[in-house]
């Protein structure tokens, strides 16, 4: 099969729920493939906000009248949704951060600065990281003195499992790693890890904001203590963000914010901490962005999670066939696309990412260009840029092929 | 044509693919370097000036996209035998002019780097951490 024809989804319906994808740029169709920085948003999410606000909008957790009733309904409602569709627990698992920076954040400052970690403790990290992976942990080093290890990748962009029987020892006490890396595509095997960290009594902090809207995920039988994802890379809106935590982990964590909310009791000089989640939920929160990112899961809940991925195994399977077909093309990460999210990094000979992401937009394309906050990565493949193309259930194998008739022409522009 | 080639014009790519003045000036009496950290663009300018009036020797280094390597080529050919005072004079819609493409606020970025390099190099005369 040349072609990605079988699909599981139902793309052309699926569009139609996108009223973005119907924009023209500069006459022609909008191709969007930049889903990894950020999804585009389905009508149905657009109008849970607007409804919000058009009809219930009122503080949560605090009013007696009904709109705040319903307000707190639905912010819960949200939090019960999200906690199903990473099969938690329990709700009460389920944190609502800004984004998967707040949550790792969080964790860092929470569990690493005014947590448990001593001087001397170790964190091991990953090459792959994002940088939202990486500048947190540097915190807990420079203030308590914690010391960072990473594990390498090979050639093909596949972490170097054996590492961590060196890596991991007895003064490990967090093991941070994505779950899926956001230029590689590579899916990282979270529950070996989880394991490994757990047998030296460390916790495992996972970056699943590549991962959530992708892969199904469980977070029991993976063993994750934390897990941080983003609800604008998942269909949802911006500014609205989740860290799930194991229950011990939780507890051990300070939070991030004082304030309203994650009280229970306030005395002038001190005050005793509301139940979790709320501890963790200074503030007012984003509710109109939880309550998106709640109908962004049933969304994805209708689609049914392993047929999103089946589908873009399955773009991403005919992208890499057809890229390869072009001489002067090199990708990176890895080729078994059972490995593989639906990510593309490339470059073309000759020519440099920014060039190629210009003209690409003068196609209708929108393809990412830089270092995709990874630079540690880059360096690694002592790269410093790449381009990337990134699919999600909007995107087909005709995208695909304006992709590469848009890098075609990008080898002819500079030949 | 499309409208890639508004971008990519033929002197554009000209300038990218046959550099004007690229590589080291040994003797330099001024000298910088600048980056763009978004896209990795850098730029390493070294001039020599005659009796501290005259740019009589101009050449940089650099590794980018094109828009960036172009515009220090073309930067060079600008203010290779002007006086120091009019080199300092040079200012963006100069570069812009010369370059004769619509750019995007991310692309101008690229398209100024090199004339920053030479605002510096201009402005210190001695080494500034090449
Ligand atoms: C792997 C990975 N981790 C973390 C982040 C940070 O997400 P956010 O900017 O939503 O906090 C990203 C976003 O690009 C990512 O790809």
């Amino acid at each position: 099969m040349s072609k990605a024809e079988k699909t599981l989804l139902n793309v052309p319906k699926i569009q139609a729920d996108f009223p973005i994808l119907h924009r023209k740029i500069r006459g022609k169709r909008l191709v969007y493939l930049d889903s990894a920085a950020t999804s585009q948003k389905p009508r149905q999410v657009i109008d849970a906000t607007t409804d919000f606000y058009m009809r219930y909008n009122a503080n949560v957790h605090r009013a007696i009248y009904e709109l705040g009733e319903e307000a707190t309904r639905e912010y819960e409602g949200a939090r019960e949704k999200v906690a199903a569709f990473i099969h938690a627990r329990s709700p009460n698992q389920v944190i609502f951060t800004k984004s998967t920076t707040e949550a790792l954040n969080l964790v860092a400052y929470g569990y690493g600065l005014k947590g448990p970690i001593q001087a001397g403790d170790e964190i091991v990290g990953t090459v792959m990281e994002h940088h939202s992976n990486h500048v947190p942990w540097h915190f807990v080093r420079d203030h308590k003195g914690a010391v960072l290890k990473y594990v390498d990748i090979d050639d093909e962009g596949n972490l170097r499992m054996e590492q961590y029987d060196e890596l991991i020892t007895k003064r490990t006490k967090i093991v941070t790693v994505s779950m899926c890396s956001n230029v590689l595509g590579t899916i990282n095997p979270i529950k070996e890890i989880a394991k490994r960290a757990h047998e030296a009594g460390a916790v495992c902090v996972v970056d699943a904001a590549q991962a959530a809207p992708h892969l199904p995920i469980d977070v029991q039988s993976l063993g994750a203590d934390f897990l941080a994802f983003s609800g604008h890379k998942m269909l949802g809106p911006t500014g609205i963000g989740v860290l799930y935590g194991e229950t011990e982990a939780l507890e051990a964590t300070e939070p991030l914010l004082g304030g309203g909310e994650m009280i229970r009791e306030v005395h002038l000089g001190r005050a005793s901490w509301n139940d979790i989640p709320y501890r963790f939920e200074g503030g007012t929160p984003n509710i109109a962005g939880a309550i998106g990112l709640g109908v962004a899961v049933d969304y994805l809940t209708d689609l049914k999670m392993e047929a999103v991925r089946a589908h873009e195994m399955e773009v991403t399977r005919y992208a890499l066939d057809e890229i390869h077909r072009i001489p002067g093309v090199r990708t990176y990460g890895p080729e078994d696309v059972k490995q593989k999210a639906g990510v593309l990094a490339f470059t073309i000979d000759g020519v440099h990412p920014h060039d190629i992401a210009s003209i690409l937009d003068v196609e209708g394309i929108c393809v990412r260009s830089g270092h995709h906050c990874a630079q540690p990565l880059m360096e690694r493949y002592d790269l410093p840029a790449t381009a990337r193309a990134s699919f999600y259930v909007y995107n087909d194998s005709d995208d695909v092929d304006v992709l590469m008739a848009g890098i075609r022409k990008v080898q002819e522009v500079f030949a | 044509m499309s409208a890639s080639s508004d971008l990519y014009q033929e002197q554009i790519l000209d300038h990218y693919k046959h550099p004007r003045n690229k590589g080291p000036l040994p003797g330099a009496s001024l000298q910088a370097r600048d980056s763009n950290p978004l896209c990795g663009d850098e730029v390493t300018l070294r001039m020599k000036v005659e009796g501290s009036h005259l740019i009589s020797e101009v050449r940089f280094e650099g590794r980018g996209c094109a828009i960036s390597q172009a515009s220090a080529s073309m930067l060079t050919t600008i203010v290779k035998g002007k006086a120091v005072r009019d080199a300092e004079a040079l200012d963006r819609d100069a570069i812009l002019k010369a370059l004769g493409i619509p750019l995007s606020a991310a692309r101008l970025k690229c398209a100024l780097l090199p004339l920053n390099v030479l605002k510096l190099a201009l402005g210190n005369k001695t080494d500034v951490g090449v």
